[in-house]
């Protein structure tokens, strides 16, 4: 007895009293390296909830992170293009840099969306592998779970039994929730929404929304009056039922048509950490599904 | 007495008849009750039956389910792998970018020197009406695993001829670690805040005077850079450059010495989530040979400098938006100051003087893509009375300038650009106007705090 309890001890805790630094770009990678490293890992997010991922600045507090990191987990597709190159070239830290086990991209594991088939900036701030937005469908965060703590395994060999319990733990928790989320979903099938930016396509693909309009009618490039009057004329027969936006994006053009179209200006989630019901994955999804579900009642 | 027997008989036979009933009825009932249990037991093995039958069907429906989950994992996957692209001879190619740019400007009397300063370099108010700003363009890539390389041309027009310029071309190791970094060729020195950026990223038409009056503009390096940061929270970076280039304020020197040399420190964090900073100084200590002003080409040299001349500038930057989100608004302030002493011959003038110049400008952005800036710049020319008559002669006064600045950026890509000077360079003040058009082409560019 005394035996297995302390091998037991060794699976659900790390090995050694070091943890591995992690530098996250964004909250969602904070939370899922939360799920499958615990405390081996000590993990700084670069952004929070209320920053826009695609417009941060290589900023100095940054560069000093990155200096430190043991492994860096970011997007990917272009994502992070304005400010995680720079961040790798000034931070001086070879085990990070691309093709080492030390950069991670979260969408190399999942299959983009929307890749776009004229790739030109006339068609706005567009990522030529596809939208970038892949957390917000859950299955994919499965993938990514497997592959990221295939990853810390790679780089913490050692505590290989640590993560995988964790990761097998966390899977059947996962797995659970998709099936309740999926038949909640069912009532949401259908449901037509417009949104600012193209953040929510892989929630849409994965729940079966109908999301009608992007209020930004090219990627990045804030909408101007003129075309937003003219979404409003499109819309006006058959207005969706709310307008969808992240907490990060300017909130004015969403209420300026919410206000026209008479339909709710619904700021989701979008990522952990913007409100205390989602401070992880599972409240996250749990949070989105719950303010979809009262649009439908 | 008759009465009796009759109600007696009737009584009894009403007895028999009622007996007779009951045991009718309790049969039925016994009857009935068999039956029911049969049909009892029917209905209990037909819902037992059905029962069975749903368990199945449940069964079946989750195996199906859990099949097509599985099916569309392994097609999900198999698209995954397959999602990368084809190759192509081109596929290496390095990201490329070009910059475009361009101005009207009305400017009554403009200035292609700062009395009391003779830089090299490109500097002035430039031409009046409409002119084409430099053509830049960049091709940037790994070289391998351990270095990455850079280089940028820049492409203007000197009264009718096309000039191309190697501003940039530089190497830079990815593969050391421990916070160290070594470059290498020519690059921008990180001297300054200002003077690691391209000029197309700058905040307003122009150079500040003091980059203008004491590094020709931007100080380039031919040479080597090694910088360090520290293992620390905060952003602590220490580095030293060696130059055996010509950028001003260095010269090409004739030895293998190099010409310039120069350390700097760079200290930065953030205060929340809103703000961010950074502070930096640094040193350079150029050894000039001969030292003449280089943008007058078809000019008699009014003169070169050989000596030293060290030069140390303190800046700092402080950027804010709300909850660290600047796509709608945000602030930004920056200022430096430089502090110059040459000493040497000046021709045959044997010649000690300090200069000092500084600026500080704020930009505004009040909403989504819209901006608008002020900036103060100044310099001042100590030179001493030995000068005089020459082009060196202290002018006994400040030169300062005054901006204004509006500018509109449509996407990350392009920008346009209003901008009012006040202009105190020369003893006449001057008033100028500038139109400004920057537009970025190919790579996404970086976005350098």
């Amino acid at each position: 007895m005394r035996i297995y309890a302390l091998f037991s001890l060794l699976i659900v805790c790390p090995l050694t009293a070091q943890a591995i630094d992690v530098f996250a770009c964004e909250p969602e990678w904070g939370a899922l390296l939360e799920e499958l490293a615990g405390d081996a890992a000590t993990v700084t997010v670069a952004t929070t909830a209320f920053q826009d991922p695609h417009r941060l600045q290589a900023i100095p507090s940054l560069i000093a992170a990155v200096r430190q990191a043991d492994l860096v987990v970011c997007t990917g597709a272009d994502l992070e293009i304005g400010w995680l190159p720079l961040l790798l070239r000034r931070a001086g830290n070879a085990q990070i840099q691309t093709g080492n086990p030390g950069h991670f991209m979260a969408s190399d594991f999942v299959r983009k969306l929307e890749i776009p088939k004229v790739i030109d900036r006339s068609q706005g701030d567009i990522h030529p592998q596809g939208n970038p937005h892949v957390h917000l469908d859950p299955r994919n965060i499965r993938r990514i779970a497997n592959a990221l703590a295939e990853r810390l395994i790679e780089f913490d060999a050692p505590n290989a039994a640590f993560y995988a319990t964790r990761l097998t733990e966390f899977q059947t928790r996962w797995s659970s929730a998709i099936d309740s989320w999926e038949e909640r979903a069912v009532a949401l099938a259908g449901l037509r929404l417009a949104s600012h930016h193209r953040s929510f396509s892989y929630l849409a693909n994965w729940l079966d929304l109908d999301i009608v309009a992007n209020l930004e009618s090219k990627p990045g490039v804030p909408p101007s009056g003129a075309q937003l009057a003219a979404l409003l004329e499109k819309l006006n027969a058959n207005p969706p039922v709310g307008v969808i936006r992240t907490p990060y994006e300017n909130e004015k053009p969403s209420l300026w048509l919410s206000e026209r179209l008479e339909i709710p200006a619904l700021r989701l989630p979008y990522t952990t950490g913007s409100n205390p019901a989602v401070m992880d994955l599972f409240g996250l999804f749990d949070e989105t599904l719950k303010l979809l579900e009262e649009q439908v009642q | 007495m008759r009465v009796i027997p009759v109600v007696a008989s009737l009584l009894l036979c009403s007895a028999i008849v009622s007996t007779a009933n009951a045991q009718d009825i309790a049969d039925e009932l016994a009857e009935l009750r068999a039956l029911l249990g049969v049909m009892q037991q029917d209905y209990e093995a037909r819902i037992s039956d059905l029962e069975e039958r749903l368990a199945r069907a449940e069964q079946l429906a989750r195996g199906a389910k859990q099949d097509a989950d599985e099916a569309f994992e392994i097609a999900e996957q198999t698209a995954i792998g397959q999602s990368s692209g084809a190759s192509a001879a081109n596929t290496f190619n390095p990201a490329l970018g070009a910059t475009l740019s361009g101005r009207y400007a009305s400017i009554d009397q403009g200035w292609e020197e700062i009395p009391g300063f003779l830089p090299a370099g490109e500097i002035g108010t430039g031409d009046a009406g409409f002119s084409l700003g430099e053509v830049e363009v960049n091709l940037k890539a790994n070289v391998d695993n351990r270095f990455f390389g850079n280089l940028t041309f820049a492409i203007h027009d000197e009264g009718g001829e096309v000039e191309v310029e190697l501003e940039e071309s530089w190497l830079q190791t990815t593969g050391l670690s421990n916070g160290l970094t070594l470059t290498g060729g020519r690059f921008f020195s990180a001297n300054g805040y200002l003077n690691g950026f391209h000029r197309h990223a700058d905040d307003f038409a122009d150079r500040p005077l003091p980059y203008q009056a004491f590094l020709g503009g931007q100080y380039i390096v031919d040479g080597l850079q090694a910088r360090w940061i520290a293992p620390t929270p905060l952003l602590f970076e220490l580095g030293a450059e060696m130059n055996w280039g010509s950028g001003f304020p260095a010269s090409a020197n004739a030895e293998d010495a190099p010409g310039a040399y120069s350390i700097f420190a760079k200290l930065g964090g953030s205060v929340g989530v809103s703000n961010n900073w950074q502070v930096g100084v640094s040193w350079l200590s150029a050894d000039a040979v001969e030292r003449g002003a280089g943008h007058h080409q078809d000019e008699p040299d009014p003169g070169t400098f050989t000596g030293d001349s060290d030069l140390a500038v303190v800046d700092f930057v402080w950027k804010w938006a709300p909850n660290g989100n600047s796509g709608q608004r945000s602030f930004k302030l920056q200022g430096e100051y430089f502090s110059r002493s040459e000493s040497g011959v000046f021709d045959t003038i044997d010649y000690d003087g300090d200069q000092a110049g500084w600026y500080i400008q704020g930009v505004w952005q009040f909403r989504p893509g819209w901006r608008v800036g002020l900036r103060h710049d100044v310099v001042d020319a100590d030179s001493g009375p030995l000068l005089a008559g020459t082009e060196l002669e202290d002018p006994g006064r400040q030169s300062s300038r005054d901006s204004l600045m509006l500018d509109w950026a449509p996407s990350e890509f392009g920008r346009l650009r209003l901008q009012f000077t006040d202009d105190r360079v020369l003893s006449k003040a001057d008033q100028q106007w500038y139109l400004q058009y920057i537009m970025s082409l190919g790579a996404h560019g970086a976005h350098q705090f």
